[in-house]
């Protein structure tokens, strides 16, 4: 008899999400899905708020990512002032969006995947988290919180607090960063570096033992896509956007973010609550792409700087192809690990920099455009926020296009590459079902900021025939 | 002019005749909780957080609406005022949209300072979330009726001190709004001099200066007195 296997929640991710498998007669897996099931409604409830709030009000969206949006707000404030953002402004904007990327890659790699990855995907889910790894290994749990704290001491020192700073705003920013503050900031960089080199150390070997999980964990061809500098370098602040495909061949290049909606489209599903963009020239659900770190990694030339460009050149020989493309999802890991040594290194470069301690900070201006768009390389991928106002600022319509939506489309086809080569059987063990988690967790998505998971939620598995009908639940805590 | 002698809160206190409660209080160094009081606009008596006990009369009265007596034993706190007050504040954040987290004077504003000292970590009473609109027609400010608290600050500076009185409430109860001129879009308001006064003694975010981000309002209320004094005793001042 056909049965529907439900994961819900699926845990050690940001955000409510479940999965269902659909099982044929004989317990091999017919479909698999990612459903995002909460709501939030924010391109609504900001409809006639004066764009100037904006910032501080997309910045509620989430909890884990909030100085994205408070970046790609800003940016699309910039815009509907008309104004050039002074550059001790863009040298804070840049120096924050560093940060988030660092303190969120260091929660998805040390507290969210850590666990699998170091204690293994079949270990005993009443110890396969955060604290279980901090008892097993508790200088590498540690030091994995302690490079998070810096990433977030470092929002705390330009934005006021960690979470949600309203310092960012059309124009610019609303305050000068300290000698002091960069001073404190700069004796936190040996002790990253080190982390750094310990993570790498630690979690190279460990890619032998999971070769069957880089190979179906969501291993396929798909377009990426992230923005690029002129250079072809990585950058996360400004830049246009480039495409690639499967194989390495540039898909699209120079493409400006502000024209997105002519390239980007965006379908909906009635089972899910995420949106599922796609990249238009392919048409739905064909235009499949992927963004975020792999994604970034793999449309750049070069990370631009010397230690990520070191260890980009060993991800591209050991998992990419001819080209040097990397398709295996697993591997957002490693490429998460490159980005914050590359965070490092640029946070290190911004630091030394005279410009940041600049006291023009804030460009003034009345509206002068009916319409922005705001886009910068969240920890997850580009970031979109468009916005028109009418003729006294007052929001009409907001898009936002959010990195993990756009990775919706692939993270459910490795859902279902994962659960139709692990999951066997009506009662599957449950280390094959955390691998259908881990695909997803591979994404690192970003749902909400409703949970600010640490560690883990409990996940509930029924078991269901063809008519919903609930056969059997195994819940654990 | 003759001077009345009072207890408030056991302290002797004194005040001349046709003082209010509130302002003897004041002098005395004693504070009152007050939203639509402010130095230098008559009072109204519209907010109700002024209300104190008074020896020998069982309802409660408005510090700023009741004249000093001879002999009154006031006082200005007790549980019953503090649970008063509680209500009073709660009653405010579920009658509007305030939502401090996204607000221009989030850290700046009278009415979450209120609400702070209050000790107020929750609404008892079900938020009303009204649809109000936002006027941003103006050039320069804006009012966001959904963080309006109809103290009636803004009308009375601008009736009283600027002589212009563009602002105005209309309706009643539930429906009450502060109107700019004819019920129009205050850009269009002819009366209104774009003096700004109305945004200086707004007790919360809802006029304020246009282009003002996430808790970046805040409100000089010190003019005031330097216009009171002068109309008042010709002296020109600057503190």
């Amino acid at each position: 008899m056909a049965r529907r296997l439900l994961i819900d929640p699926v845990s050690r991710i940001e955000g409510h999400a479940k999965v269902t498998i659909e099982l044929d007669d004989d317990g091999t897996v017919r479909d698999a899905r990612f459903h995002v099931t909460e709501f939030r409604g924010f391109e609504k409830l900001c409809e006639g708020r004066p764009f100037e709030e904006m910032p501080g009000l997309m910045a509620r969206v989430c909890g884990i990512c909030p100085v994205s949006h408070i970046l790609a707000s800003s940016k699309a404030g910039d815009q509907l002032l008309g104004v050039d953002v002074p550059p001790a402004a863009v040298a804070q904007r840049r120096l924050a969006n560093y940060a988030q990327l660092l303190q969120s890659h260091a929660l998805s790699f040390f507290h969210l995947s850590g666990p699998d990855l170091l204690l293994g995907f079949d270990a005993d889910p009443a110890t396969r988290h955060i604290f279980g790894l901090a008892a097993t290994e508790p200088d590498f749990a540690r030091r994995g919180i302690r490079l998070r704290q810096f990433g977030q001491r470092l929002i705390e020192l330009l934005g006021g607090r960690r979470v949600h700073p309203p310092w960012s705003a059309p124009g610019g920013v609303n305050q000068p960063f300290s000698a002091a503050a960069r001073d404190e900031a700069r004796g936190w960089l040996p002790e990253a570096y080190q982390t750094l080199e310990l993570a790498r150390s630690r979690f190279r070997p460990l890619l032998d033992g999971f070769r069957e999980e880089v190979d179906h964990l969501g291993d396929f061809p798909s377009l990426f896509l992230g923005t690029v500098s002129a250079d072809g370098e990585l950058e996360y602040y400004d830049g246009d956007i480039r495409i690639v495909d499967g194989e390495g061949n540039v898909v699209a290049d120079g493409l400006s973010p502000q024209r997105y909606a002519t390239y980007l489209g965006e379908a909906s599903e009635s089972w899910t609550f995420i949106k599922n963009p796609f990249y238009k020239p392919m048409g739905y659900p064909s235009g499949m792409y992927r963004v975020g770190p792999l994604a970034r990694l793999n449309v750049a030339a070069t990370a631009g700087t010397p230690r990520a460009d070191r260890e980009l050149r060993e991800l591209r020989h050991h998992a990419g192809d001819a080209a040097g493309t990397v398709c295996a999802s697993f591997h957002y890991h490693w490429a998460r690990l490159i980005e914050m040594v590359h965070a490092v290194e640029r946070i290190e470069e911004l630091l030394d920099d005279a410009v940041l301690l600049g006291t023009t900070i804030r460009a003034k201006a009345m509206l002068n455009h009916r319409e922005g768009i705001g886009v910068s390389e969240a920890p997850r991928g580009t970031l979109f926020h468009h916005y028109r106002v009418d003729e006294n600022g007052c929001i009409v319509t907001a898009n936002l296009l959010i990195a993990t939506a756009q990775n919706n489309l692939a993270m459910n086809q490795a859902v279902k590459q994962t659960a139709q080569r692990f999951v066997r059987g009506h009662t599957p063990a449950e280390g094959m079902l955390n691998r259908v988690e881990h695909a997803i967790r591979c994404y690192d998505p970003c749902l909400s900021c409703s949970t600010h998971a640490l560690g883990q939620m409990p996940l509930v598995l029924e078991l269901r025939d063809r008519q919903g009908g609930l056969l059997e639940r195994i819940a654990r805590d | 002019m003759s001077v009345k002698t009072l207890t408030i809160n056991g302290k002797t206190v004194t005040g001349l005749a046709g003082t209010s409660l509130f302002n003897t209080a004041w002098e005395a160094g004693i504070r009152i909780p007050r939203l639509c009081h402010i130095g230098g606009l008559s009072d109204i008596g519209a907010c109700r957080l002024c209300l104190v006990e008074i020896e020998g009369r069982p309802r409660l009265h408005p510090a700023c609406m009741t004249e000093v007596e001879e002999g009154m034993v006031v006082r200005t706190e007790s549980e019953r005022l503090h649970a008063h007050r509680k209500l009073i504040v709660e009653l405010l954040f579920a009658e509007g949209n305030h939502v401090c987290a996204v607000c221009v004077s989030n850290g700046h504003c009278e009415l979450q300072d209120l609400a702070t000292s209050l000790g107020i970590d929750h609404v008892r009473v079900a938020y009303q979330h009204p649809r109000r609109p936002v006027d941003a027609s103006h050039a320069r400010f804006t009012l966001d009726l959904n963080r309006c608290v109809f103290c009636r600050r803004c009308m009375r500076v601008c009736d009283e001190v600027e002589g212009a009185h563009t602002l105005d409430v209309a309706g009643r109860g539930a429906e009450l709004r502060l109107i700019a001129d004819l019920g129009q879009s205050w850009g269009t308001a002819e009366s209104c001099t774009s003096c700004g006064k109305c945004v200086q003694v707004c007790p919360t975010g809802a006029l304020f200066a246009k282009g003002s981000a996430v808790g970046e309002m805040t409100k000089n209320r010190a003019f005031l007195q330097y216009i009171v004094t002068a109309r008042e005793k010709h002296e020109w001042i600057r503190k």
